[in-house]
């Protein structure tokens, strides 16, 4: 009888299975694996524009006037373009759509043991509309008087009133761009929180899900929380441009510092939206290689929370100096400093797992712990932008610049690193070269430091930011700053070449590279209990879990792994 | 698909809303505009909770819905009051003409 | 029950329905939306930005009215949900398109008073009250035709006896859709001092 009803079931699976053609295997796919490669894809494209906008505006740093190789030369509108879009790209369109829809889409199925996404076909819907925000992104830099040029921030009136920005279409371009994707973002969102909440193997208690889904998922939801008054400010911001009402506009009654408001509601829940699936994917990866059980599990959970909470709290330190009431300037000195205790105590649970365990330096590991590193460094210089005083004068300089890339870098680019050496195996079915991970890892990690340590002291000598000619401020002017921009944009260059490494390592291990088995890694989580690449439907038998995600080294087993699938032995 | 809960009685509900904005409209007649603002918002209220309490069955439904749904409005009221005091209270605009500052500036001269 | 889609379409591990979940999600999204609108709103007219005064030349008739319609449609959307659970498609589909017809009444009334608006210069520049007006009212207006859209094409999804589901679930959105004019009604029609 029971058989009968496994043969039934089988049978509906199989036909779930059925081979697909190219045009619905890759064009329009509903497969969560497939989606999550186009997204990856598209944000390292991407990720390779924004390279080359920093590319360009540092040399024009480092060299003000001259021409710039492989892009000519940068005027001052041009290098506010570059600047604008340079951040926006970074921000939206490679550490969003990679670390949270590509490796979300790639990893909540996989890791919590079901066949896909619940909605697979708004999963599709959310990337195609993503891609074509990208696409409005691109287009903008072509249009009569160019790409916006006011800052990621697009504080008005200068990203309101044409005259002062000068890019007409440009400007109203990037906030449609913007906006399409924050609402790519919300469909893709929910379907992910719904996945998370509903699709669980049989078995999966709210404790026994891997901190990477966990932390992708409180990121998902920080930014549904957050988004939805900048989604109204950003229709108000492109009423204001292609209509003419002035609800940022003190002339017409309108006031401007609300959207700085709207933005940055947003925008610091923004940061830890990027943050938390960086910090979930260490966690993942550290307690693998150094085969020890996460230290504190549920402990780097609440502090998520924590986190998540407080980040709604904070936004107006952006602002102190920007006109805001000085009573909430205190208000948010506070809790600005409140936040980093829940971090540092994730940090430290981070270290206390590496303590005591066999660490196998691995390249996703090098790249897990760079992160731990560079991330402090970025974190504790916060804490000194967060005390309004200090921030008087370091507000707008090379400091602030400085702490939030040796944020961001990490996040984004480390962190994508690691998820991609990873799960690469897993992905592609191949391994890839670990010397050459190794050098690139270098090639990027020191010149990475190079790059920004500099900027934290000419932000404290007084360099303002989004300037494009140090040559017009006689202080500034001088020799020695210039040669640490000159030091800065030269790690820069050496960083950028180095990346052709990784180009040449991920394309050549995708198709030459050694096979890889299911579990190179010998990793507990349900991902790595299936062939590499996953089938289309992932697992052959749905699993059931039996445990928690980090029994590594449990005394009293030959094997220091403990997959979750594998049933308790009958003793 | 269907779940078993017992359905409210629908079109007493939507006579009791009805009734209500009847009420709410009936409320500027009285030309006291802060028993309007009492009358417009606080049926507005009421009448959100019987609709959504009814109609879209939140009586039925589970605590995390109404956990989810009682965190937007807090995080709305957060950024409401975090936002209402630079909106909304313009005295900063005059701190050239404040006293305090004055007499702190005059001091230091 | 024949299964469509993904295994994990079908999962429930929180209890409430995969469809109706999201439902929730998209809701509390849209209330963050629209939240953030009302709530600059309310900070500029409390603030007293010279122009709100003009909400006493919005059509009190024409908002009440509006509003009556609403709920109306509001209970033809439930009383097709309720027809639906009993497997009655054909009146299901009859009070999902009495909906259709209350949003189109709604629109028309909106679009009437547009007009009038308009032709006594009250355009969306005037001033700050009319573009937030216009603004709020036209996003509003925008999500009920979308509902419309979507109930339609589930309207012709249930009579071939798919997806019962969904009858439940765009009427939570069109209950949600009434309840955000259940708050614009007063703030913008009687409010007006
Ligand atoms: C320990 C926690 C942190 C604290 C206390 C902190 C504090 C601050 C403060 C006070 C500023 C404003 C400086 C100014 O403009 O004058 C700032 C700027 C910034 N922070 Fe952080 N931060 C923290 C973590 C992060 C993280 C994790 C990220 C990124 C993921 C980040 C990204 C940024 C960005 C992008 C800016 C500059 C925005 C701009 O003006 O363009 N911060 N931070
Ligand atoms: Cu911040």
């Amino acid at each position: 009888m029971s058989q009968a009803t496994a043969a039934i079931q089988t049978d509906t699976h199989a036909e779930h299975h059925e081979e697909l053609n190219f045009l619905h295997k890759y064009i329009l796919p509903v497969d969560h694996k497939v989606i999550a490669m186009q997204y990856i894809f598209t944000g390292l494209i991407m990720a390779i524009i924004g390279g080359y906008f920093a590319y360009a505006f540092r040399m024009q740093l480092a060299f003000p006037g001259e021409l710039v190789p492989f892009y000519g030369l940068v005027g001052p509108g041009e290098y506010n373009m570059l600047v604008t879009n340079h951040g926006t790209i970074m921000i939206f369109w490679v550490a969003m759509p990679v670390l949270i829809a590509g490796f979300g889409n790639f990893l909540i199925p996989l890791m919590i043991g079901c066949d896909d996404m619940v909605f697979p076909r708004l999963n599709r819907l959310s990337y195609q509309i993503f891609l074509v925000s990208a696409l409005v992104l691109i287009a903008s830099f072509f249009v009569t008087g160019g790409g916006f040029g006011g800052a990621w921030t697009a504080y008005p009136p200068l990203s309101s009133v044409a005259e002062y920005s000068l890019t007409d279409w440009g400007a109203s371009l990037w906030i449609l761009a913007v906006a399409l994707e924050f609402v790519s973002f919300l469909l893709g969102g929910i379907n992910f929180v719904t996945t998370a909440m509903n699709a669980r193997a049989p078995g999966m208690k709210m404790w026994d899900i891997p901190i990477a889904v966990w932390f992708i998922v409180i990121a998902v939801i920080l930014f549904m929380a957050s988004v939805g008054p900048l989604i109204a400010g950003s229709v108000m911001l492109f009423m204001d441009q292609r209509i003419g009402t002035s609800f940022f506009l003190p002339s017409g009654g309108g006031d401007p510092l609300l959207w700085q408001h709207l933005f940055w509601f947003f925008g610091h829940p923004e940061v830890y939206v990027v943050l938390l699936p960086t910090l979930g994917i260490v966690a993942d990866i550290i307690t693998v290689f150094s085969r020890k059980k996460l230290f504190g599990y549920k402990t780097v959970i609440y502090t998520a929370f924590a986190t998540g909470g407080l980040s709604f709290v904070v936004w107006a330190h952006h602002q102190f100096i920007a006109g805001i009431d000085p009573r909430m300037a205190n208000v948010f000195v506070v809790t600005t400093v409140l936040i980093s205790i829940p971090l540092a105590e994730m940090m430290f649970s981070y270290i206390a797992t590496l303590y005591g365990g066999s660490i196998e330096l691995k390249t996703p590991m090098l790249w897990a712990l760079s992160f731990i590193a560079a991330f402090l460094i970025g974190g504790v210089t916060g804490i000194y932008l967060g005390a309004s005083a200090v921030d008087v004068y370091l507000h707008d300089s090379y400091f602030v610049l400085a702490h939030f890339h040796y944020t961001f870098f990490p996040i984004t680019i480390i962190g994508m690193f690691a998820a991609l050496t990873f799960w690469f195996p897993k992905m592609f079915g191949r391994m890839m070269n670990e010397t050459l991970g190794k050098i690139h890892f270098w090639g990027t990690f020191i010149p990475f430091n190079c790059i920004f340590l500099p900027l934290f002291f000419l932000g404290l000598a007084g360099q303002h930011r989004r300037i494009y000619n140090y040559n017009h401020f006689p202080d500034l002017a001088t020799q020695e700053l210039q040669n640490i921009r000159i030091f800065a944009t030269v790690s820069l260059v050496v960083m950028l070449c180095f990346q052709l490494v990784f180009v040449y390592n991920f394309f050549v291990s995708m198709f030459k590279g050694e096979k890889a088995p299911e579990n190179p890694w010998n990793a507990n989580t349900l991902e790595w209990s299936i062939p590499s690449p996953p089938p289309h439907g992932n697992f052959k038998t749905l699993p059931t879990v039996y445990r928690g995600p980090y029994e590594y080294s449990v005394p009293g087993r030959e094997m220091d792994y403990w997959p979750q699938h594998v049933p308790p032995e009958e003793s | 698909m269907s779940e078993a809960y017992a359905h409210p009685n629908y079109v007493k509900i939507w006579i009791w809303l009805l009734v209500l904005l009847g009420l709410s409209v009936s409320g500027p007649m009285l030309e006291i505009p802060t028993l309007t603002i009492i009358t417009a918002f606080g049926i507005a209220v009421v009448k959100a909770f019987l609709v959504a309490a009814n109609f879209m069955h939140l009586k039925f439904e589970k605590k995390i819905i109404w956990f989810l749904l009682i965190m937007c409005f807090c995080m709305l009221g957060v950024f409401f009051f975090g936002v209402a005091p630079d909106i909304m209270m313009t005295e900063g605009d005059q701190w050239i003409d404040c006293i305090a500052d004055k007499s702190c500036v005059e001091q230091r001269l | 029950m024949s299964m469509h889609g993904p295994v994990a379409t079908h999962r429930s591990a929180t209890g409430v329905p995969t469809g109706r979940l999201a439902v929730w999600w998209l809701m509390a999204s849209e209330i963050f939306i629209f939240g953030g609108l009302v709530a600059c709103f309310i900070l500029f007219k409390l603030n007293g930005t010279p122009g709100f005064e003009d909400a006493s030349l919005t059509s009190l008739t024409a908002g009440a009215v509006n509003t009556f319609v609403l709920l109306t449609s509001s209970l033809s959307v439930v009383m097709a949900h309720a027809a639906i659970e009993k497997g009655d498609r054909d009146k299901s589909f009859l009070y999902i398109w009495y909906t259709i017809g209350g949003g189109f009444v709604f629109l028309g009334i909106k679009a009437y008073e547009y007009t009038g608006k308009i032709i006594h210069g009250h355009v969306i520049t005037e001033n700050l009250f009319w573009s937030f007006y216009y603004t709020m009212t036209g996003l509003h207006a925008l999500h009920v035709i979308g509902g419309m859209v979507i109930m339609a094409l589930i309207s012709f999804d249930i009579r071939k006896g798919h997806n019962y589901q969904r009858v439940e679930l765009i009427g939570i959105y069109w209950h949600f859709v009434d309840l955000i004019w259940i708050f614009l009604f007063p703030l913008l029609y009687i409010a007006n001092f």
